[in-house]
């Protein structure tokens, strides 16, 4: 058994060197996408800023009216956010909800169409499917190291960290919404004459929507579970007092900036569930 | 010019076309085919031409064929060998070999499908359902919309135009799964077993409305079935499938009359013969009637005769002596109205339906007359023998 220990395959050093190279030979990318990603989410927090408090408020309240039509959601959700406002943590969630948008938007941007092209070549889902198995089984902190060497600190590896937790949940729902469209309603539209984009926009995409949306959903909450981690590398928002709690054994601290994430949770899962459901029309 | 022409076809699928069209041409069954590590044949050697405005049903059990044919017709399975031919104005469109575009003209403008799950959008309301193939052939929304609107009026469903299929009952998802067809102005019609999942008195009643539908827009129609009765009822002619082959094709009394084997046989014993047959393959010669002086005797237990020129008109009849009334019968005049013991004559084209109730009506058999001679008569041993399934055999013998 010796002879195994003595000759340790150097796996870590092998990725590490990758990384290296990557770093070395790839700078100017990285650095393009992490000053521009930066830009951009610091753009779209200032927007938000701009404003005073009870807009984004209003805005929130209208829209989960108009998704949903419930009196108690309203209420909830404008007591919710008087009571983040309250403790103080209005700019941290502000900037926690851009994150989670950002991530979202661009998992969703990616995940879709990586879905689509999936449930259409089964040979390339057998390929990915290991890879998204691994993309959210290995300890967010694993890789949370090479993005950071990639990108700097601050913001920018806190989301590609959260995109690579929460991409996998639009590309598995959106594979398995088109992969289950009824047959009969694919050969209906064949049998139509549908070109193939036609019988993606008018009959799988449609079929595969509840599908879909419970994918993006699934990904608004995956994202939102990465803040704390995020903020370890620098991302500003709801994360960052948690840590600082956590270093300074501040209960109170702890728990106020956790029920803000909780509150945070709670809205964006309320509003974004199944939204738009047919019963209304 | 047949609508659609189709000339030994061979659906196979899978990957393995080759040598499966090889172990096919060696006479191997179907499975003796995927024991070698072949494909499954779903069409061998079929060859069928529809005629122009006529309704064709595929019949056959399942597994027997008739669905992977009725789906070579607008390229939804493949065509592994032969010719699929599809009118297309003055031209005949090969299936099998045109390109994409050609393919999607014909579905769009040529050929429309009804699906026997109905295959309706569950995200659309009815009248854009029946507006998606309009949508696919590019049509703008105003437009589409209006003609939709007509078509479901046409079926009578105008004022569910906002609902969601699912909110339908079978019948009506169906009727928006026809009216869909319709929409597309397309002269031929694929109905893969349209009316099968729909209950019998629903079924029936859908049947009767495709029939009149038929005879106003005059389509050309391709009609899978399992059900020899349904087949009847609509058919102009008759396909029976079993094996992946067609092994009868010809008019709904052929069929019956002629069974090619055990199996069509055993679908026409259980079918109900009283819409198909008429008097003239039921009926007792005139040649082979008893003769009695100058007589023919129909009944001899209560010597009821007739007696005819000599050319074989029917002159006048008599039971025991007294006269019996004559009455010529066309289809049209109600039965009811006829008088007991008047001996009717009709035509030998009448169905066995009437000729029963004529039968039930007057008391005496049915004299069949052709260009006024005297053909044969209709009693009820011939009945008798129509309703147990013997005719076959009986006109056989």
């Amino acid at each position: 058994m010796n002879w195994i220990t003595e000759h340790k395959i150097p796996l870590g050093s092998w990725m590490e060197a990758f990384v290296d190279w990557l770093t070395f030979n790839a700078a100017g990318f990285f650095d393009t996408i992490s000053v521009s990603l930066e830009w951009l989410i610091l753009f779209i927090v200032d927007i938000f800023q701009w404003f005073p408090p009870y807009v984004p408020m209003i805005l929130t309240a209208a829209l989960a009216w108009a998704l949903h039509r419930s009196i108690p959601l309203v209420i909830f959700v404008v007591v919710a956010l008087l009571l983040i406002l309250n403790l103080g943590y209005w700019q941290e969630m502000l900037e926690t909800f851009v994150l989670v948008l950002t991530a979202t938007t661009l998992s969703v941007m990616f995940g879709i169409p990586i879905g689509i092209l999936a449930a259409h070549k089964p040979r390339i889902y057998t390929y990915l499917r290991p890879v998204l198995d691994m993309m959210q089984t290995i300890p967010t902190f694993v890789y949370l190291i090479p993005t950071l060497v990639l990108f700097g600190l601050g913001v920018v590896p806190g989301l590609i960290s959260t995109i690579i937790f929460a991409i996998a949940a639009p590309i598995r729902l959106t594979y398995l919404g088109i992969s289950k469209v009824p047959e009969n309603l694919i050969e209906a539209g064949k049998a139509f004459g549908a070109t193939p984009m036609k019988l993606l926009f008018k009959v799988e995409l449609p079929a595969a929507m509840p599908s879909i949306m419970a994918g993006i959903t699934q990904c608004i909450m995956l994202s939102l579970s990465m803040v704390v981690i995020a903020a370890l590398v620098g991302a500003d928002g709801l994360g960052k007092p948690v840590i600082r709690a956590l270093n300074t054994v501040n209960i109170s601290q702890g728990f106020e900036a956790g029920l803000a994430i909780v509150l945070v949770a709670i809205i964006l899962d309320r509003i974004f569930k199944a939204p738009g459901s047919k019963e209304e029309g | 010019m047949s609508a659609i022409s189709i000339r030994n076809l061979d659906v196979v699928f899978g990957d393995n076309v080759e040598t499966s069209l090889n172990l096919l041409d060696q006479g191997k069954t179907r499975q003796e085919i995927i024991d070698l590590g072949g494909n499954v044949v779903g069409v061998h050697n079929a060859s069928i031409e529809v005629a122009e405005g006529e309704i064709c049903v595929l019949m056959g059990l399942s597994g027997s064929g008739k669905s992977s044919l009725l789906r070579a017709v607008n390229g939804l399975n493949p065509i592994s060998r032969g010719n699929l031919l599809v009118q297309d104005g003055e031209q005949m469109v090969d299936i099998g070999a045109c390109d994409e575009a050609t393919l999607r003209h014909m579905r769009t403008r040529r050929i429309s499908m009804v699906f026997q799950n109905f295959a309706l959008m569950p995200w659309l309301t009815v009248l854009d359902n029946v507006a998606f193939g309009l949508e696919m052939q590019g049509m703008g929304k105003q437009e589409r919309r209006a003609k939709a609107m007509e078509k479901l009026e046409m079926v009578g469903l105008h004022e569910w135009s906002n609902k969601y299929a699912h909110e339908l009952s079978g019948g009506m998802q169906q009727r928006v799964g026809l009216a869909r067809a319709f929409a597309m102005d397309s002269d031929i019609l694929l109905m893969d077993e349209p009316f099968s999942a729909l209950d019998p008195l629903i079924r029936s009643q859908l049947q009767d409305e495709l029939i009149e539908l038929q005879q106003r827009l005059n389509k050309t129609i391709l009609f899978v079935s399992h059900d020899l009765d349904e087949a009847l009822k609509i058919g102009t002619n008759i396909a029976i499938m079993e094996s992946a082959e067609i092994i009868q094709h010809g008019k709904p009394e052929d069929i019956v009359l002629n069974p090619v084997n055990a199996y069509v046989e055993e679908f026409v014993a259980h079918t109900n013969p009283l819409n198909v047959l008429k008097g003239r393959s039921l009926m007792t010669g005139a040649a082979t009637l008893e003769r009695f002086d100058d007589m023919l005797v129909l009944n001899r237990n209560d010597n009821t005769c007739i007696s005819t020129s000599d050319s074989g008109q029917v002159v006048s009849a008599s039971r025991q002596g007294k006269p019996l009334a004559l009455h010529h019968w066309q289809e049209g005049q109600n039965i009811d109205l006829l008088q007991e013991d008047t001996l009717v004559m009709a035509t030998p084209d009448i169905s066995m339906r009437h000729a029963i109730e004529i039968r039930y009506r007057t008391g005496q058999p049915v004299l069949l007359n052709e260009d006024d001679i005297l053909v044969g008569i209709l009693s009820d041993n011939d009945f008798y023998h129509a309703l147990l399934g013997k005719h076959f055999t009986a006109s056989a013998a």
